[in-house]
């Protein structure tokens, strides 16, 4: 064991907890944790050698590749990978504690990391992962012999693998969808967030557990998660300020801080785990629907209007969708001097597509009602004589030439019976 | 029901006996009626995916043309040679009516102007239909034929200026109340429809389909048809003709055989398009 080694060890294990968890009092328990553990190591320096088994003699036995226990499991352990790993200062015996001498009791007590990382421990109870089976330490932070801190690239945990980690279970056929959950992995590795951590290798790139935490995961449905309706602006907002500032002055911001729980938030036009880059075509061609979902009326008039009509055919995607005239995030109402379709501001909300819009082309409606005879009179009866003269006409002829069809056959049948006429 | 080869053989004499055939449309005529045609099928083939946009068979439609950019730049490619057609027959009219005086262009027995004759005629008609009375004599041009011609007419009009209102619209915002922006919308689409289900089925077999013209009336490709034929369908016009002796100035040439096919290949495509399309606007309905 080398200097160097140990203080990796100590500055490793002195790293604060997830952002998520960091209270004044996990600060102090970290603290209090290190001196523990460094005067632990002290003590073992100073200690005589003879009272516990070194390393060395436990790998006499334990670097054999085919060594296995009674159940056929392989306790092979790889003595320079432990070393290198985090928790290679310390001695076996460290963890496997009833292993006092040789020869060692047939039953190992099992590892209990709550020993030392009681912070992380107590977080797991009462998580999603409590009734994780086994260790579900080992699950995500892999095999216990070689465990690295999180920033090390070796990490199961580091930004860059988490994805992969959690992706295990949560994938296709996994652990999850066994439980009735949603395969996500696929989706979020599609997505933007996914894209910049697999493809850019961006580190603040939001991976699982920067929305879901680590070790305290709550379902959605707890308000305490950080994935709960009304938490999810805040969250989303911890990376995205601006965008959250905007939001939270809105009208669907104001309404989730007032506790309607119906108004949307990001992930209800984002998604959660599918979130696309708003500026692509698939993103613009599904945004619609999901802003029509609650907007029903707006929607069918909406979709009365050439911008859908257009829209529609997919393709064309340049065309005004929702948010390109009401804003994305700050929505406000036109009664709002700031709003965008605030009468003030038509002419420039309009002008961003149509060059050379007037005062009087923005008082077209693009959500006129033609069935509405209060609201747009004018249209109602348009499209009423529009109707009566398609309805009229075609009633008219229809008749017409299905009684002329008729006659003219009878007559030809008649003709080219009596004369075999060609002409009738 | 006469088949094909009868109809043929009444615009082609057959082993080159020469029966008479008289000019019905001037060569100008004809032209116009293939242009009028074929920027139509372009722009419903083109109009159809954006008014039932959310029919499964817009996209198809949409993305067959050549994708969304495609489809918008057809529509107005149509509509603007149809508009040139439309001011070269204006012109037309103008020269002839106007400055060289041809009084049969705005009334009379050889005008399109609709006039006291043709109210009896459909009436007549309609009691021949159910065996109430004789059937009538038409003229040079019968009254299902004016119109025809005068609802394309009306429709060029308002589909064009509701076209161009949305094809311009902050130009047309200058002259135009906020409200009327949304009402060519409205008048467009209707109006384009109503041309659609009139021409595709109405013009189709009042003209081409009804067991008088069965496939399809070649005159309008060939323009000329048999003596036969003319007697048949206007005998007042042939009798006029014949009372003025101007029946051999009317004189045409019997169609070559390539012509007859030429024009059966064109005519039945365009029949086809416009029946498919016809089914496809009425599934939108029903479907």
């Amino acid at each position: 064991m080398t200097e160097a080694a140990i203080q990796r060890g100590f500055s490793l294990l002195a790293q604060p907890s997830p952002a998520s968890q960091r209270t004044p009092g996990t600060w102090a328990r970290a603290l209090f944790r290190t001196a523990v553990i460094a005067a632990g190591i002290a003590a073992l320096l100073l200690t005589a050698p003879g009272r516990l088994h070194a390393q060395a003699e436990c790998l006499a036995c334990h670097a054999d590749k085919t060594l296995q226990d009674a159940n056929g499991h392989s306790v092979t352990v790889d003595g320079d990978h432990f070393g290198a790993s985090v928790h290679g200062v310390f001695k076996c015996n460290d963890c496997h504690i009833n292993i006092k001498e040789y020869p060692h009791p047939d039953q190992v007590v099992k590892v209990d990391c709550k020993k030392c990382h009681a912070d992380e421990a107590s977080g797991l109870t009462g998580s999603v992962h409590a009734n994780a089976a086994e260790h579900p330490c080992m699950s995500c932070h892999g095999d216990a012999h070689s465990i690295f801190p999180k920033a090390d690239s070796r990490s199961n945990v580091y930004p860059l693998n988490i994805p992969h980690t959690c992706g295990a279970c949560h994938g296709n056929d996994g652990m999850a969808q066994k439980h009735g959950l949603a395969s996500v992995f696929p989706s979020y590795m599609d997505s933007i967030h996914g894209f910049a951590l697999s493809k850019e290798g961006l580190l603040v790139a939001a991976n699982c557990q920067s929305c879901h935490g680590s070790h305290h995961i709550l379902s959605h449905t707890n308000p305490e998660s950080p994935t709960y309706k009304a938490n999810i602006p805040k969250t989303c907002g911890s990376c995205h300020a601006k965008i959250n500032d905007d939001y939270m002055g809105g009208a669907h911001g104001k309404a989730v801080a007032g506790g309607n729980l119906k108004a949307p938030v990001c992930t209800d036009c984002h998604t959660a785990h599918s979130i696309l880059q708003p500026t692509e075509a698939a993103f613009r061609m599904q945004s619609t629907p999901i802003c029509g979902s609650c907007h029903k009326d707006k929607l069918s008039t909406y979709h009365d209007t050439f911008h859908s009509q257009l829209g529609l055919l997919g393709g064309y995607v340049e065309t005004a969708r929702c948010w390109d005239c009401h804003g994305a995030h700050g929505i406000l109402p036109a009664s709002d001097p700031k709003s965008p379709i605030a009468p003030a501001n038509l002419i420039a909300t309009c002008g961003r597509c149509h060059n050379g819009a007037n005062r009087s082309f923005v008082q077209y409606q693009p959500h006129a009602n033609a069935h509405d005879r209060k609201l747009n009179p004018a249209l109602y009866f348009i499209r009423l004589f529009m109707n009566l003269l398609l309805a009229g006409t075609l009633t008219f002829f229809l008749i017409h030439t299905l009684l002329w069809l008729i006659r003219a056959r009878y007559n030809q049948i008649k003709k080219k019976t009596a004369e075999g006429d060609k002409n009738a | 029901m006469p088949d094909l080869e009868k109809v043929a053989a009444n615009n082609t004499p057959p082993g080159g006996s020469p029966g008479r055939f008289f000019q019905r449309f001037t060569r100008e005529q004809r032209y116009l009626h293939g242009v009028l045609f074929s920027t139509f099928l372009g722009l419903a083939g083109t109009g159809l995916p954006l008014r039932f946009s959310e029919s499964i068979w817009a996209r198809g439609l949409a993305r067959g043309v050549g994708g969304f950019g495609a489809i918008l730049f057809f529509h107005k490619l149509c509509a603007v040679v149809l508009t040139i057609a439309f001011l070269i027959h204006l012109k037309e009219i103008f020269t002839r009516g106007i400055l060289h005086g041809e009084k049969g262009i705005f009334w009379g027995s050889t005008s399109m102007v609709a006039n006291w004759k043709d109210v009896k005629d459909l009436v007549g008609h309609l009691r021949w239909f159910v065996g109430l009375g004789p059937k009538p004599e038409f003229e040079r041009y019968a009254y299902w034929e004016k119109f025809d011609y005068w609802a394309v007419f009306w429709g060029m009009i308002v589909i064009g200026f509701s076209g161009y209102a949305m094809w311009f619209a902050p130009f047309f915002a200058h002259f135009l109340p906020g409200w009327a922006l949304n009402a060519v919308l409205v008048i467009h689409s209707e109006e384009g429809l109503l041309a659609i289900l009139f021409i595709f089925s109405i013009h189709f077999v009042n003209t081409h389909l009804r067991p008088d013209s069965f496939p399809m009336d070649m005159v309008v490709f060939t323009g000329v048809e048999s003596e036969e034929e003319f007697k048949h369908k206007r005998p007042l016009e042939y009798e006029r003709l014949a009372r003025e002796g101007k029946l051999e100035s009317r004189l045409g040439e019997a169609p070559q055989t390539w012509q007859v096919n030429f024009s059966k290949v064109i005519g039945f495509t365009a029949i086809f398009i416009g029946l498919t399309l016809l089914v496809l606007t009425l599934s939108a309905y029903f479907i």
